[in-house]
């Protein structure tokens, strides 16, 4: 039996994940600053002797749309947006230095500075920690500034300055917590040309008419390969019609 | 089965839970004292299908992986406490805080609670009680014959009596203050509960130490935007269509297949 078989269905499986990756981006189409993933067809061509004619259908992952979300205004003075390029450098599960655009950020019961996925938001030297206030301000450098609990509205105290780094987009990846975080590893250094918006948020930058678009698109083009598989199976019984015996 | 249908089911669920959250502001709307709440979301986890910079054969590697996210969830629903508006009552009683801070009153099973529902009555007793008849603490009792009520900026209560020209002085409306108001229990009924999250509460004289000053005769309105829950509710609801629309069509391809093959 032909290969063509396995061909087709590979074209379906891959089209089927493709779909899954898409589905992902729409379904976060609301979620604060997501960055959608985007997904690529490849082929995977069977080498060997005699073979080269062959390429199975394979998807890659294409890395992550670094394109920026819509600002949105909301009014809340611990809501802030990168305005432009750049990132927020916040403390991963693992204590190691992500990237996020999420500027919804709120102080604990331990003074700590979290964005709205609770990670802790790093400032001029490792996580930011804010001392008891009555008021809170964020500066579009991303300096904190307060009026500590208990003193005149005069006596606004600097607390930290919130890291803020702007690296090359090519040398970021996301990892499978889905933060988005240098390939290698490395730290970044502080960038003094991105600046913050307060009292907006940044929406998820997934184009939901592209998306649906795109989930149209997926669609046809599996039902393609189960005509492909469809076809495989005619010719399959047909050439077994002409073999038989009577 | 396909994971994209259970992706798209998370966004349904996320979408649902912002839903519930403004259908429940804007029944709030013309609540004293509400402070509206607000959906949070964030990304699932990723799948690793494919792992980025595994060997192809023994001298090459993978230029690249495939990573599939599994979709989207609530990590929390966060009430949003910034000041409403003051709206006169001329209601002697009626109490308001400008700036920061809530009103201590005691629940009948002894736990203490907090609120920013300033439209206190007094009950049978004299004692200054809320719309649900729980005491305000400190307690603070009316006298029987007082002819008027006057509450300064820094909470003090004096009332006049009949037969003396001086005002009498009957207690002070203390105000508690947290470090993380946001990490609030609502109990409903107006009325919050302290948790882990927003740590111990620090009690004093309104003005003093950063607490809001007590204005009389308003009470602080619901801090829901109207137009602005509307127009979240259209953008949910468009969400909730393109997600519900990414289930039918997986299903679809699904069903392609079954009749096809």
């Amino acid at each position: 039996m032909d290969h063509f078989l396995y061909i087709a269905a590979s074209g379906a499986r891959e089209t089927m994940l493709a779909q899954a990756a898409n589905t992902h981006n729409l379904s976060n189409a609301s979620t604060t600053a997501f960055r959608a993933d985007l997904v690529t067809a490849k082929s995977a061509y069977l080498s060997g002797e005699g073979h080269d004619s062959r390429a199975f259908a394979g998807m890659k992952g294409r890395g992550v749309d670094f394109k920026e979300g819509v600002i949105n205004a909301t009014g809340r003075g611990l809501d802030v947006a990168i305005n432009g390029p750049g990132w927020m450098a916040v403390e991963a599960p693992d204590g190691s230095e992500a990237l996020s655009r999420r500027g919804d950020l709120r102080v604990n019961e331990l003074g700590q500075l979290l964005n709205g996925a609770g990670q802790a938001v790093l400032g001029n030297a490792g996580p930011v920690a804010i001392p008891p206030y009555t008021n809170i301000t964020i500066g579009s450098d991303g300096s904190i500034s307060i009026v500590p609990l208990g003193e005149d509205p005069n006596t606004l105290a600097v607390v930290d300055r919130i890291k803020l780094v702007n690296p090359d987009t090519k040398l970021l990846a996301k990892n499978s917590n889905g933060l988005v975080q240098m390939a290698e590893g490395e730290e970044t250094l502080p960038d003094a040309s991105v600046s913050l918006v307060s009292g907006s948020l940044e929406s998820s930058n997934v184009n939901s008419v592209e998306s649906m678009v795109h989930m149209i698109e997926l669609a046809r083009q599996f039902e393609t390969h189960v005509k492909m598989m469809k076809t495989a199976e005619e010719l399959d019984s047909s050439s077994v019609k002409l073999m038989s015996m009577n | 089965m396909n994971q994209a249908l259970w992706i798209a089911k998370t966004g349904l669920d996320a979408q649902q839970t912002k839903m519930s959250n403004i259908a429940n502001n804007l029944a709030n709307s013309a609540t004293t004292g509400y402070k509206r709440s607000r959906a949070i979301f964030e990304d699932l986890l990723y799948q690793n299908v494919r792992q980025v910079g595994a060997k192809s054969s023994q001298d090459t590697q993978l230029p690249s992986g495939l990573q599939i996210g599994t979709g989207v969830r609530t990590v929390a629903t966060e009430k949003l406490f910034t000041q409403g508006n003051l709206v006169q009552t001329e209601n002697l009683l009626d109490m308001a805080i400008q700036g920061r801070g809530f009103f201590q009153v005691l629940l009948p099973d002894g736990t203490q609670s907090y609120t920013r529902d300033g439209s206190f009555q007094v009950d049978d007793q004299g004692q200054m009680v809320t719309s649900g008849g729980y005491v305000l603490q400190p307690s603070i009792t009316i006298p029987e014959n007082a002819l008027s009520v006057s509450i300064g900026t820094d909470g003090t209560v004096s009332v006049s009596q009949p037969g003396t020209t001086s005002v009498t002085q009957v207690g002070t409306v203390q105000l508690a203050d947290f470090v993380n108001p946001a990490g609030l229990q609502a109990m409903g009924q107006n009325l919050f509960l302290e948790s882990n999250a927003s740590g111990s509460p620090q009690t004093g004289n309104p003005g003093l130490n950063g607490l809001g000053t007590m204005v009389q005769g308003y009470v602080e309105s619901s801090n829901v935007n109207v137009v602005e829950e509307l127009v979240n509710m259209i953008e949910t609801q468009r969400a909730y269509e393109m997600n519900s629309k990414a289930i039918s069509t997986t299903d679809q391809m699904l069903q392609y297949v079954a009749n096809n093959i």
